[in-house]
């Protein structure tokens, strides 16, 4: 096959991947989307095992049926509570393929046709696999920090300590210039110190981020991976890896970008880290002040729900700790059985990762067409007989709104405080992530139900028949 | 005169190099046209993407991303083992778990999301 038609193949499958993410925009066409997906990312392997260099078939299939059947069986069985440390895991993997691929180029550049013929690589290569290795060594160890956090291999608390950041930046300089070291005389000395550096920046630049903040660091790291691969792209002069990792470069800097909103952060003062550590010390006093608040039975709740014309839920990831999905999908098919109108709130930082909650939704087979999203719903509580919310609690704190003094102030929230009656399902009156005493609590129109959210909604249930 | 002729001619010659030199784009510079292009279109299609399938758009992202199995073929292409095929197999293995892993976890994912 000639060069030409080879180009045109990865123009196909470059294509059919933007049509994969192009189906995303609804759930209608998403999955031809995806098998869109499939076919591109199966053009582009195909056409690159047909290369004259690429000789090595048997191993080369061992390889890739390994990595189909451990890929496939993970992919089968992962419960989707567990969907964002998978995802952090397999942002590793791409940054260690990518830092694989560069060693492996720079040992022998012959095979990827990049040598200059007294078998050195030339200036431009050289730079493009040094930017390539730091990104892709940064990506595999910060999204195995990531990935052990959110599976709580490690505590999700913030890990800060004097001189970090100055510590950090150190390291990057040295790490730099011996990337420009390796630039220069292509040593192998200043490349492994370059890429043992970038190794170890990744570590350190997560553990000061706290577990809440995590959904920005795993979009982050999304974005990360698809840099590497444009990286690894530049390097061997390959325009659909180019193609291929700016999308998801950019596709996960919308998300990190999405993420930050929803919280009112900046990324800059989300990867300084520290936050949950901070607020947290600093809020306990505050939460020891006694106010009163009403408390209610799940009787009364169902009662309540019983005779509403409108109902809004508000579920939050303690709804997912609680596995309550499938009892709340219960709960809310005999509600409509009664005639109420149920709807779904989601706040973007519902969950761990964005779009979490939606997927958890979705599997306890909760129809998408009754879950919107924070901007769709914000208008429509007002009208809302009776807001009801399960397992969260900072996304629908006034304060953020009302209170300039406070931490999350600013931060868009579900304005559950406008509807007729607020029922909040919740263990004890222990603060959220933010560490923040949520005034919602103590509004007279709202009462708190203290239960796990699973055994609450199953007798939600029996209090509606 | 039959100096200043080949004087002038291979000055002419020289011109026409030159300008051969200024009409052909160096290779970096046209993948970087790409790269810049593709930002744009992944940034028009995904801020299309609806709220409701970050998640899916992760996991398809991390089996497109793989696409630096492409790469790996490559590095693990030549018969003759070397660190550089043993390298370049075990990243098209570990690339591998992501394609399959990501486009087969984004299909069940998508097929969870059903209508009224």
């Amino acid at each position: 096959m000639s060069a030409n038609f080879v180009a045109l193949a990865y123009l196909l499958a470059s294509v059919l991947v933007i049509l994969a993410l192009k189906g995303l925009s609804s759930p209608a066409s998403a999955r031809r989307g995806n098998l869109y997906g499939m076919l591109g990312m199966g053009i582009a392997i195909v056409v690159t095992l047909q290369l004259s260099s690429v000789q090595n078939y048997v191993w080369i299939f061992v390889a890739l049926g390994m990595g189909a059947a451990i890929g496939g069986s993970v992919a089968r069985k992962i419960p989707m509570t567990h969907m964002p440390q998978l995802v952090a895991f397999m942002h590793s993997l791409v940054g260690l393929a990518a830092v694989l691929i560069a060693v492996s180029a720079l040992y022998d550049p012959a095979s990827y046709g990049i040598s200059t013929h007294d078998g050195a690589l030339a200036m431009a290569s050289r730079i493009e696999l040094f930017l390539g290795t730091f990104i892709g060594a940064i990506t595999f160890t910060a999204s195995l920090v990531a990935f052990a956090k959110l599976q709580g291999l490690v505590s999700g608390q913030p890990v800060v300590f004097a001189g970090q950041h100055l510590l950090n930046l150190l390291l990057g300089i040295i790490m730099i210039v011996s990337g420009i070291i390796f630039c220069v005389d292509q040593s192998w000395l200043a490349f492994l110190v370059m890429l043992g550096i970038a190794l170890l920046l990744g570590v350190l630049l997560i553990i000061p981020i706290g577990g809440a903040d995590m959904p920005v660091i795993v979009s982050m790291l999304n974005s990360y991976s698809g840099w590497a691969a444009a990286g690894i792209g530049f390097t061997l002069m390959n325009h659909m890896l180019i193609v291929a990792g700016a999308l998801v470069g950019s596709s996960g800097a919308i998300l990190s970008y999405i993420m930050c909103k929803a919280m009112n952060r900046s990324l800059f003062n989300v990867l300084l880290g520290g936050f949950g550590a901070e607020v947290g010390s600093s809020s306990n006093n505050a939460a020891q002040v006694d106010r009163p608040y009403k408390s209610g039975a799940a009787a009364d709740a169902g009662f309540l729900l019983a005779n509403a014309r409108s109902v809004v839920i508000v579920p939050g990831y303690g709804l997912a700790v609680a596995r309550a999905q499938h009892a709340l999908k219960e709960m809310v098919e005999s509600l409509m059985a009664k005639g109420v109108t149920v709807k779904f709130a989601i706040h973007p930082v519902a969950g761990r990762m964005p779009g979490h909650m939606n997927v958890l939704l979705a599997e306890a087979d909760i129809p998408y067409d009754i879950v919107f999203e924070m901007d769709e719903i914000n208008s429509e509580f007002a009208d809302t007989d009776v807001a009801l919310i399960i397992g969260a609690n900072d996304v629908t704190n006034p304060a953020a709104k009302t209170d300039p003094s406070s931490p999350i102030y600013g931060m868009p929230i579900l304005e559950v405080n406008r509807a007729q009656h607020v029922l909040v399902i919740k263990r004890s009156m222990a603060v959220g992530y933010a560490g923040l005493d949520n005034d919602l609590f103590y509004m007279d129109k709202t009462m708190m139900i203290f239960a796990d959210a699973k055994k609450a909604c199953e007798e939600i249930i029996q209090a509606l028949d | 005169m039959s100096e200043a002729v080949l004087n002038v001619s291979s000055a002419a010659t020289q011109l026409v190099e030159m300008s051969h030199q200024v009409e052909s784009v160096d290779p970096f510079v046209s993948a970087f046209m790409v790269f810049v292009l593709a930002i744009f279109v992944g940034y028009h299609v995904v801020w299309n993407v609806t709220p409701a399938l970050h998640t899916p758009l992760m996991s398809v992202t991390n089996a497109i991303s793989s696409i630096i199995i492409v790469g790996a073929i490559l590095a693990s292409g030549p018969v003759e083992m070397s660190l550089a095929t043993i390298l370049g197999l075990v990243a098209v293995m570990l690339a591998a778990i992501n394609i399959f892993g990501g486009f087969m976890l984004t299909q069940r994912m998508l097929a969870m999301f059903k209508k009224r």
